[in-house]
């Protein structure tokens, strides 16, 4: 791990150079850092500050404040939403009263207490990570993998499987392959569409949708039946893996930061090591960027297809794998809450690059993890904190909103974006 | 009398850019005025100015005397200017009537569209300014020349005084472009003014009445056809002398490289689109051939480089057989390709200058070791590219969609040349580019060809092939109809062969112009 920020800042210098202008100056490094970060960051302002205006349009108290007098009505505004903002950032980045002390005391239980919000959100970015690269993965290479959620659950299966049948192997093995197994059950489930797409040219975004379906059924019905746990009395759900399969948690309950997070890293490295250093990459994303010309310089576009969804089929395995032996240690069907879907807003978020997704993965953990402490907090229902959510993705997704809101000039250059060429495929 | 439309000190600034610098203007009732300059500078920008798409910085426009302020295409057609553009703006899917009719729509009980009413008004137009078309066609359905035709009398219909065309032959075929000049001709005749932008000599000096010259957005000079040649007018733009006829010597041609016997090639139905086509192309010699647009050219060509499958026949590559190989090995055996459309087919546009350079040869080494790119010796390659082909480019990692067109090409020339190839195949190499590009490329084609490569060259631009070619096959209907010594024919007589007639006559007075028929 020593060399990771080594490498990470490299990474980021690849991104800015895609994202944007390459200058040799360095005031243009620093324009072209801002212009790439700008959308994400004003999307986000939007979209808490559209939130508040939520919070407080839903909260009865207000109404009833405004009843008594206008200024009481403002003064309870205020209060909603700074106890609401409040609980997001304690909930997911910690109290900073509490960590203050925590170190203070020097009593290593507190700090890691008081340190736990934050690890708790990168615990639910891991699955971003991995779903996200998939997303991103499947784009460079001009595909529009919808199925990452069904590779996601068939990967879970498959790593559950390994994890709890196979027994005698040490940690060292075990562990592996329980993984390994739930990215190959994920590279599987990719494959299919990637190969139908290859031979007769069926669009992928049908396919994947229709293997969702077929992967969350199959997998109800193993866990209802070849995978259900003895003595659960029909409930759909899988035996505890072994021991020596599970990920290991850093810290003692309640704290579960766990080696996956590393492990998601380490895999954005490598995709990122894969798509923008290596021949095959370049192979994937001329495919995806210009499948005429690929077809000039000799590449073989079907070849490349099937490849990329076997490729993002397992990155999406590996985020139901992580899940199980990391953190739920059994397989039961409320495994993934949509994290295949809106690892595709992810992916566009973080412009398809490893490095964005893992950004946007942190962003997304945090936002889902605080939202829970909101809503316990200050009594603001899921709902709110959903539409919340959604208002910034919608402004991130439509940077054009943005654009015009803020009087943000339209980026000169041409970047180099992955996209689908429409919902039609437009190649064949 | 005044000019019905005047531009005074018209100036406009780009971030790093003087796209138009104090340019003043002036257009006649009646007349047709040309535009003449290379591409960027800064004709187009000029006519969005003048078309409201952007405002300039300082300058003013008059029409008619009077002061006017465009801030949109909509003032810029109630002030009686309309503009042809490069890429038509037609919905293919509606049928004419629609389309012309679109945005100022003939109604009747209300909200009703009335076609039958729209389409008389059209048919009169169409009438009066000679440019036949029917109503009822489906756009789509209808071919090229004829959607301009459509696009002008959309004009005509919102009663346009000032016709802009830009570039407007680019799409044509030669007929369809003289076509287009017979109807300028006619426009300006019954009084509609018109600027015409391009960067073809041979048009200006055809069908203009008079002659700006515009370079690095400035005017450079006026003129007139009657005063000015083809050479004083590429000076005049490029800024420099340049040698608009090819030099080359003549060559004994070697061996046969590329030999194709019986190439019979098939569209998705299954219609004939490339006749039994033999044709055998030497070492040192380039084979051009002529023919127009759509004879299927396109589909030989793809069928040679492996982009298409073919129906029958053998293509063959220094003796081996690729009539069923894969692009990549068909480059693999010294052949290399320079594509018809070098956006789609030639370039992957939001990639890097440098990527863009070893698109056909990245897999290989040096540039990759194992699995593992080599940036390092494909940015140093980039850089020797750049500099040995003049390539502009602000830098190797520039995307390549940031460059010109004519760059754009330079980068294809620079990789499909600078790797030992035996054969090339030039399709449409200097397509839209303009006077000082065409040059150079010319040039580095017939440096190939000296090297001893074999060059086999397809262009729908007669005086291309005529210049470039040591033998000229002429292609019609899928048929290669003749085969001909460029030195021994006229470009009047290949010209004719185009439409698919046999200047019978002249052949047989002169047993040695028809090197080989084949029929």
């Amino acid at each position: 791990m020593k060399r990771e920020p080594n490498k990470f800042e490299e990474a980021g210098q690849v991104l800015l150079q895609e994202i944007n202008e390459t200058g040799d100056e360095p005031t243009t490094q620093k324009r072209s850092l801002w212009s790439a970060i700008a959308i994400p960051v004003l999307a986000i302002l939007t979209g808490l500050i559209i939130g508040a205006v939520l919070v407080a349009a839903t909260s009865t108290s207000v109404y009833e404040a405004f009843e008594h007098s206008f200024g009481e009505g403002l003064r309870t505004i205020f209060i909603e939403v700074f106890t609401a903002y409040k609980a997001l950032f304690t909930g997911s980045i910690g109290d900073p009263a509490k960590i203050s002390n925590a170190l203070g005391s020097g009593d290593d239980r507190l700090i890691r207490a008081a340190f736990n919000p934050f690890l708790e959100s990168l615990v639910q970015a891991t699955p971003y990570i991995f779903a996200g690269l998939a997303v991103a993965l499947g784009f460079r290479s001009g595909l529009f993998n919808i199925g990452v959620e069904g590779q996601l659950f068939i990967g879970a299966a498959c790593a559950t499987y390994v994890g709890y049948a196979i027994t005698g192997l040490p940690f060292i093995i075990h562990m592996p392959l329980a993984f390994l197994a739930g990215a190959l059950g994920g590279a599987l489930w990719g494959f299919i569409p990637g190969l139908l797409k290859a031979t007769t040219g069926g669009h992928e975004v049908i396919n994947t949708i229709m293997m969702n379906y077929i992967a969350f059924r199959l997998t109800e019905w193993l866990l209802s039946g070849a995978m259900t746990r003895p003595g659960s009395g029909g409930m759909p759900i899988s035996p505890l893996i072994q021991e020596s399969a599970q990920i290991p948690q850093f810290f003692q309950s309640p704290i579960r930061f766990h080696l996956g997070f590393f492990i998601a890293l380490g895999v954005a490295w490598l995709v990122w090591w894969l798509l923008f250093k290596t021949k095959w990459g370049l192979n994937l994303r001329t495919v995806g960027a210009n499948p005429r010309a690929a077809k000039y310089a000799g590449l073989s576009i079907g070849k490349s297809y099937a490849i990329a969804m076997a490729i993002s089929g397992a990155l999406a395995g590996m985020a139901g794998g992580v899940q199980i032996l990391a953190v739920n240690r059994s397989m039961a069907l409320g495994l993934s809450s949509g994290y295949g879907f809106d690892s595709i807003a992810l992916a566009l978020i973080g412009n398809n690059h490893p490095l964005g997704v893992v950004l946007t993965s942190i962003l997304f953990g945090t936002l889902r993890n605080g939202a829970t402490r909101m809503m316990v907090v200050s009594k603001i229902p899921v709902d709110i904190v959903d539409v919340m959510q959604a208002i910034i993705l919608m402004f991130v997704a439509a940077p054009a909103i943005i654009r015009s809101l803020y009087r943000l000039r339209k980026p000169k250059q041409e970047e180099e974006t992955a996209f689908v060429s429409g919902w039609g495929g437009g190649q064949s | 009398m005044a000019p019905i439309l005047e531009l005074k000190g018209i100036t406009k600034q780009f971030p790093g850019v003087l796209a138009n610098d104090h340019i003043d203007l002036a257009l006649n009732k009646g007349e047709i005025l040309a535009l003449l300059g290379e591409n960027g500078a800064g004709k187009s920008t000029l006519m969005n100015i003048l078309y409201g798409l952007y405002q300039p910085d300082e300058g003013d426009i008059f029409i008619n005397d009077e002061k006017i302020v465009i801030n949109s295409p909509t003032d810029a057609i109630d002030a009686g200017i309309g503009m042809v553009h490069q890429h038509f703006m037609l919905i293919p899917v509606f049928t004419v009537v629609e389309n012309i009719m679109l945005g100022q729509e003939s109604v009747k009980f209300g909200d009703f569209l009335d076609r039958a009413d729209a389409s008389k008004k059209i048919l009169e137009i169409s009438e009066q300014f000679n440019l036949p078309v029917n109503p009822n066609d489906l756009v789509r359905d209808i071919p090229v020349g004829i959607q301009q035709k459509v696009e002008i009398i959309k004009l005509l219909y919102r009663q346009a005084e000032i016709l802009i065309f830009d570039e407007p032959t680019a799409v044509l075929t030669p007929q369809e472009a003289d076509e287009l000049f017979d109807i300028m001709r006619s426009l300006a005749k019954q009084g509609k003014s018109i600027i015409f932008i391009t960067h073809k000599l041979r048009e200006v000096l055809e069908v203009a009445d008079r002659i700006m010259v515009i370079r690095l957005g400035a005017v450079v000079g006026e003129t007139t056809p009657q005063q000015a040649d083809k050479n004083s007018l590429a000076a005049m733009m490029v800024g420099r002398e340049v040698s608009l006829v090819v030099e080359k010597e003549t060559k004994v041609p070697g061996d046969i490289v590329v030999s194709i016997r019986d190439l019979l090639v098939t569209d998705k139905y299954q219609n004939i689109v490339v006749d039994h086509v033999s044709l055998d192309v030497r070492a040192g010699e380039v084979v051009g051939i002529a023919g127009v647009q759509g004879n299927g050219q396109t589909e030989l060509v793809e069928a040679i480089t492996g982009l298409r499958k073919s129906a029958g026949g053998q293509v063959t590559l220094m003796g081996r057989d690729i009539t069923h190989a894969t692009p990549r090995k068909i480059t693999e055996l010294g052949s290399a390709h320079v594509p018809e459309d070098r956006q789609m087919d030639g370039l992957v546009l939001p990639f890097p200058t440098a990527e863009n350079l070893v698109l056909c040869t990245y897999y290989k080494k040096p540039f990759s070791k194992g699995a593992v790119l080599q940036y390092q010796i494909i940015l140093e390659h980039a850089k020797r590219l750049i500099h040995d082909f003049d390539i502009r480019t602000p830098s190797a990692l520039t995307p390549v969609s940031n460059l010109s067109g004519g760059n754009q090409q330079k980068v294809i020339i620079a990789r499909e040349l600078s790797r030992p190839i035996q054969f090339l195949m030039a399709s449409q190499p200097t397509r839209g580019l303009d006077v000082g590009s065409i040059e150079y490329i010319h040039k580095r084609l017939v440096q190939k060809r000296d090297e001893g490569c074999a060059v086999l060259l397809v262009s729908p631009e007669l005086d291309e092939v005529m210049e470039l070619s040591d033998r000229i096959a002429v292609m019609f209907r899928g048929k290669i109809l003749a085969i001909v010594d460029s030195q021994l024919v006229t470009k009047e007589q290949v010209g004719l062969m185009m439409t698919g007639e046999i200047p019978e006559e002249g052949f047989h007075a002169n047993e040695n112009r028809v090197v080989e028929r084949t029929f």
